[in-house]
C-alpha cells in the first residue's frame, strides 16, 4: 500500500509538471465550460454540450495520459528503476492507473457541475463516467505496457482515440456512425448520459458497458502477460 | 570474509546467440569487483541476471547465499543498482527524486540531506534534474542506490562521459561506502577506473570471463616485456632487461645521478585484455 501511495503521489507532481499530460484532463471539461456558458444550440437539449464534450472527453483523456506515462517511464528507465527498488509491477500500474482514473474523475467532476442535474441526476452521471474512464484507462494501459517510447505510444493511441472519442459525436449526424457507436463503451457513454433524467439506462446498454470493459481488462491482461513492464 | 555474490557456470543465450558462456566468480563483502569489456560482451546481461531482472538459461547465481531466480522484495531491498541509463525523474528536482525514493524505501527525510552532501548535492537540491551536469546526475543516481543503505551497490558504467574531476568525485564516494562496509560491483571501460578501484576485476569477452583477479596481479602476469625503460637527465631514453643484469648498469646511473625517470614495462589492463582477446576495450 505504501507503494502505491508512493506512486500515487509522484504521479500527480510530475503531471502538475507535464503540460502534455496536464492538458489531457483539462482541455474538454475546459471547452465544456466555455460552450456551455456561450451557447444556447435550439432543439439539441441543455445539456448538449455537456454530453458531447463528456463522450469525446471518456475516450480520449483517461487513455492517452495512461498511453503515455507508461510509454515515458519504460522509455526512460525510470520503470526499471522502481521495478528494481522492491515495486511489483501490479502496485506500479494500480499506483498510476488509480491515479489517472482519479484525475479524470475530477474532470468528469467539472463537467458534471456543467451541466444542469439534479444530486440524483449527477451520480447517476459520475457513475457512467467512471465505468467510460476504467476502459479507457485499461486500454491506455495496455498501449503503454506494449509501447517501448512516447513516441510508440501516441502512434498506437491516437487512431484508437480517435475511434472512441469521435464516433459518439459523428453517431449524432450519420447513421452508419450511430451504429458502430452503439458498440462501442464512449458511444454507450454518450447515450446514456442523453438518457439522464428519462428513466432506468437499458440493459443493453449496461451490457455493452460490461462488454467493453470486460474487453478492456482481457486486452490489457494479454498485453501484460506478453510484454510485462520491461 | 563472507562471500556475498556469486556465479557457478553461468550461460545466458538470447535465441541461438550464446551471450554469456561458463561465467564463474565470487565476491567477497567489502570488495570493489570491476566487470571490465568492450560493449556486446555481456555485462549488462550478466548484472541483470546477478540483479534477478533476468532468468538465465544455465548455470547458477547466487545473491548473498540466495538463488537470483528466487529473489523477492526484501532481497532487493539490499542491493542498490546505479543503471547505465540513470532513470531519473527529469521534472523532479534532486531532493523530489530522492524522497520520492526514500518513501518507498521507508527512510526519514533526513537521510536524504545527508546523501545530498554526502555526493556534492546539497546546493543543488532544488534544481530540476534535466538542469543538471552529466557529473551530478551520475551522482544523483549514485545518492538514490546508497538510499535504502544497501550491502551491495551494482553500478553500470558511473563514470561514463564524465570529465576526470566529475569522475574523481564518484571514485570518491565510491571508496568512502567501502570503507562503511559496502560491497561493489561495477562495470566499466574505464581502464584507469578499474586499476586504481577495484581489488579484483574480471575481464570479459564475448561472453566469456578471459582473466580474473587483482589488476596488478594481472599486469605482472602478462609482463612479457620485462624491462625498465629509463629515461637520462639529458633526455636520452634507455631500456634495459629487468634482471640482475641491469642492477650494474642501473646502480651507475644512480651513483651518477643520471635517472630522470624510470618505469618498469608491465603492460595496463588494456594491453593484457587486447592480449588474450584480440579486442581493445573501447572497440565497438
Amino acid at each position: 500500500m505504501r507503494n502505491i501511495a508512493a506512486i500515487f503521489q509522484k504521479q500527480l507532481l510530475d503531471t502538475l509538471r507535464n503540460k502534455t499530460v496536464l492538458l489531457q484532463f483539462v482541455l474538454m471539461p475546459v471547452m465544456a465550460v466555455l460552450m456551455q456558458s456561450t451557447v444556447r444550440p435550439e432543439g439539441l437539449g441543455e445539456n448538449f454540450f455537456v454530453i458531447l464534450f463528456a463522450a469525446i472527453y471518456v475516450g480520449m483523456a483517461p487513455m492517452t495520459a495512461a498511453g503515455a506515462i507508461i510509454a515515458e517511464e519504460k522509455e526512460k528507465n525510470t520503470l526499471r528503476v522502481l521495478l528494481l527498488s522492491n515495486v511489483r509491477p501490479r502496485e506500479y500500474l494500480i499506483g498510476v492507473g488509480g491515479f489517472v482514473w482519479l484525475a479524470s474523475m475530477a474532470g468528469a467532476g467539472v463537467l458534471c457541475a456543467v451541466g444542469n442535474y439534479t444530486a440524483p441526476q449527477r451520480a447517476q452521471f459520475l457513475a457512467v463516467m467512471a465505468a467510460g474512464i476504467l476502459a479507457s484507462t485499461l486500454i491506455g494501459a495496455a498501449i503503454g505496457v506494449v509501447s517501448g517510447s512516447q513516441m510508440a505510444a501516441t502512434s498506437l493511441t491516437v487512431p484508437v482515440m480517435v475511434v472512441f472519442s469521435f464516433v459518439p459525436m459523428i453517431a449524432l449526424f450519420n447513421d452508419t456512425a450511430a451504429a458502430v457507436s452503439r458498440w462501442l463503451y464512449s458511444g454507450q457513454v454518450s447515450a446514456a448520459l442523453g438518457r439522464i433524467g428519462n428513466g432506468a439506462l437499458p440493459w443493453e446498454g449496461i451490457l455493452v458497458m460490461g462488454a467493453n470493459l470486460l474487453a478492456a481488462g482481457l486486452l490489457f491482461t494479454a498485453a501484460y502477460r506478453r510484454c510485462r513492464l520491461s | 570474509m563472507r562471500e556475498i555474490l556469486s556465479a557457478k557456470h553461468l550461460c545466458h543465450r538470447y535465441a541461438d546467440r550464446p551471450v554469456l558462456q561458463e561465467v564463474s566468480f565470487s565476491i567477497k563483502k567489502g570488495e570493489i569487483f570491476g566487470l571490465l569489456g568492450p560493449s556486446g560482451a555481456g555485462k549488462t546481461t550478466l548484472v541483470k541476471i546477478l540483479t534477478g531482472q533476468l532468468v538465465q538459461t544455465g548455470g547458477e547465481a547466487y545473491l548473498m547465499g540466495k538463488d537470483t531466480r528466487t529473489l523477492n522484495g526484501d532481497d532487493r531491498r539490499q542491493i542498490g543498482v546505479m543503471l547505465d541509463d540513470l532513470g531519473l525523474y527529469d521534472r523532479f528536482s534532486a531532493w523530489e527524486n530522492l524522497a520520492f525514493y526514500a518513501r518507498l524505501c521507508g527512510v526519514d527525510r533526513k537521510t536524504i540531506d545527508d546523501l545530498l552532501r554526502g555526493c556534492g548535492l546539497y546546493e543543488a537540491r532544488r534544481t530540476p534534474v534535466s538542469k543538471l551536469s552529466k557529473g551530478m546526475r551520475n551522482r544523483l543516481s549514485l545518492a538514490r542506490a546508497l538510499m535504502g543503505g544497501a550491502e551491495l551497490l551494482f553500478l553500470d558504467e558511473p563514470t561514463a562521459g564524465l570529465d576526470p574531476a566529475a569522475a574523481h568525485r564518484i571514485q570518491q564516494i565510491l571508496r568512502e561506502e567501502q570503507k562503511r562496509g559496502k560491497t561493489i560491483f561495477l562495470t566499466t571501460h574505464n581502464m584507469a577506473e578499474a586499476q586504481s578501484l577495484c581489488d579484483r576485476v574480471a575481464l570479459l569477452a564475448e561472453g566469456r570471463i578471459a582473466a580474473l583477479g587483482a589488476p596488478d596481479d594481472l599486469c605482472r602476469a602478462y609482463d612479457r616485456q620485462k624491462k625498465l625503460r629509463i629515461t637520462l637527465q639529458g633526455g636520452e631514453e634507455l631500456e634495459l632487461e629487468n634482471g640482475p643484469a641491469a642492477a650494474p648498469v642501473l646502480g651507475r646511473y644512480l651513483e651518477e645521478g643520471k635517472i630522470g625517470t624510470i618505469h618498469s614495462t608491465e603492460p595496463t589492463l588494456e594491453d593484457v585484455f587486447l592480449e588474450l582477446t584480440g579486442r581493445r576495450l573501447c572497440e565497438e
